[in-house]
């Protein structure tokens, strides 16, 4: 009986109180943002519309390796390969299809130049799907994106149109491994 | 002199059925601005906005929506019993809006003025049972089924206790009648000496009316949503907008029973009878966004083995002091 009682009470007073503690809320700031009046605060590293960017030269990061294609869990990028006349790569085309894009990320991960960002802008919807297919030029922008003064060839080992091998940043000079002399 | 009638007979029978017009298409627009009531209210509670789009403060939101839900495509399965199936979801739109006839909304404004207008309510709460199982019945599905048995073992236990609460008002007042009801409350509110009642009657028309805390019926999570499962287009709407219009009834019964109906100090009767019973509706409200749904063998054995017997002894004690002062 006395534990009936106890039950009963704590019961009660449980209801009341959560009654009271939700009728509280009302007196609370709202989480919801108002977009689009109001424009949420977007991280730089947000996960949005894909972007190709340029290296501090100017010229385009991109040497059309595949590795995001390859990366892309839904298969949404295709890349087509050309070189210049000094065998630099380049891409012919580049097209990613939005509409089936999951902005996972990955390409960025895989790309060996970072040419490939992610940027934070998802306001993208189209009332025609085949607007969702972004070429090459709505791809590309004239900046250095999220990595400020980086060129992939001049820190990578290759060979290519300008510089040599062991011409690139903190490279050494190619051994000559054929020659006895130190 | 038409028909035998004279003409200050047709005069009072055209008032009567404007009244009724009135009563009727208020009632219906009530239950369906508490759609929205409910969802901004529901808002506020969670820390967010709920509809403010549509209109001022997402006011004409409703009207999109009864658009949207008029022109859905209305289908009845294949492997339903149509005649039934079609029949449900208006008994429940007739069952909750005869009711509102018998509610004094001011000391004239009232549709009929019965004897028994309290066992007329019960009958018309009850018969809302049939909506609910032929629905679960003629939909053939299991999950209908399944919601409409809990609802009818729901709604037909908790009437038993909400017949019991009402009657310490009834013997307080002394007789069925809604209007006399009230004007017995000139002196103190029922609420004050029927407490244990009011408390029944409420709980007991949550469970009537299915809202939560009390809506094992149509609980989602467990029966996708209960009887209305394969109901689509304006047969669900119908529904939606008679479980809305129960939400106003229990208010408008809560109001009049308990708390003084019209009765109140200088505004005019008409506008303390909206604001309490618009108190009650945002309280079915905040019971919803607050409370967790019990398990269905919780419900029953709360209602007959603490409900019943409180309702008993309550009435018990109140016949009692009404005879020892007569
Ligand atoms: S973000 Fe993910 S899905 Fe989108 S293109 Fe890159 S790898 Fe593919
Ligand atoms: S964007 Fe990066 S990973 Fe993709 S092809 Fe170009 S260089 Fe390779």
């Amino acid at each position: 009986m006395k534990n009936a009682a106890q039950n009963a009470i704590s019961a009660t007073s449980g209801v009341l109180r959560t009654l009271g503690m939700t009728f509280m809320h009302s007196f609370r700031k709202r989480d919801t943002i108002m977009y689009p009046e109001e424009q949420p605060y977007l991280p730089p590293r947000y996960r949005g519309r894909i972007v190709l960017t340029r290296d501090p030269d100017g010229a385009e990061r991109c040497v059309a390796c595949n590795l995001c294609s390859v990366a892309c869990p839904v298969d949404c990028i295709s890349v087509v390969k050309t070189e210049d006349e000094t065998g630099r790569w380049y891409p012919e085309s580049f097209r990613i299809n939005f509409s089936r894009c999951i902005y996972c990320g990955f390409c960025e991960e895989a790309c060996p130049t970072y040419a490939i960002q992610l940027t934070p802008d998802f306001e993208m919807g189209e009332f025609d799907r085949q607007q969702m297919v972004y070429e090459k030029s709505d791809l590309l922008i004239s900046g250095v994106g999220k990595r400020p003064g980086y060129n992939f060839y001049r820190v990578a080992g290759m060979a290519v149109g300008g510089k040599d091998k062991g011409a690139a940043e903190n490279e050494a000079e190619p051994i000559d491994i054929k020659t006895l002399l130190p | 002199m038409i028909f035998g009638l004279s003409e200050h007979d047709i005069i009072s029978i055209g008032l009567t059925a404007i009244r009724t017009l009135v009563i009727l298409l208020g009632s219906v627009l009530v239950a369906a601005m508490m759609i929205w009531v409910e969802r901004r209210l529901l808002g506020l509670w969670q820390d967010r906005y709920g509809p403010n789009r549509v209109g001022p403060f997402g006011l004409l939101q409703v009207v999109a929506d009864m658009i949207k839900i008029f022109f859905k495509e209305d289908w009845i399965p294949p492997f339903a019993d149509k005649a039934v199936f079609v029949v449900a979801p208006a008994i429940i739109m007739l069952t909750s809006m005869l009711a509102f006839a018998v509610i004094p909304f001011t000391p004239t404004w009232t549709v009929v003025n019965l004897n028994v207008g309290i066992l007329f309510l019960l009958a018309m709460s009850s018969l809302g049972v049939y909506s609910v199982i032929f629905a679960g019945w003629a939909s053939d599905n299991k999950y209908a089924l399944l919601g409409a048995m809990r609802t009818a073992a729901q709604m037909i236990s908790y009437e038993v206790f909400m017949g019991l609460s009402l009657l310490g008002v009834v013997l307080l007042a002394g007789s069925f009648n809604l209007g006399v009801i009230v004007e017995s409350q000139r002196g103190m509110w029922n609420v004050i000496p029927q407490f244990p009642a009011f408390v029944i009657f409420f709980l007991a028309g949550c469970a009537e009316i299915h809202r939560a805390p009390f809506d094992l019926p149509e609980a989602e999570q467990e029966l996708t949503s209960g009887y209305h499962t394969e109901y689509s287009g304006m047969k669900f709407g119908m529904f939606f907008v008679g479980e809305y219009l129960g939400i106003v009834l229990i208010s408008c019964l809560v109001t009049t029973l308990f708390f003084g109906g019209w009765l109140g100090p200088w505004l005019p009767g008409f506008v303390w009878f909206a604001l309490k019973a618009g108190f009650f509706m945002c309280f079915f409200i905040l019971l919803r966004a607050a409370t967790v749904r019990p398990r269905y063998d919780q419900l029953m054995a709360f209602g007959w083995k603490v409900l019943l017997p409180i309702a008993i002894i309550n009435v018990a004690i109140t016949g009692a002091i009404v005879v020892a002062q007569s």
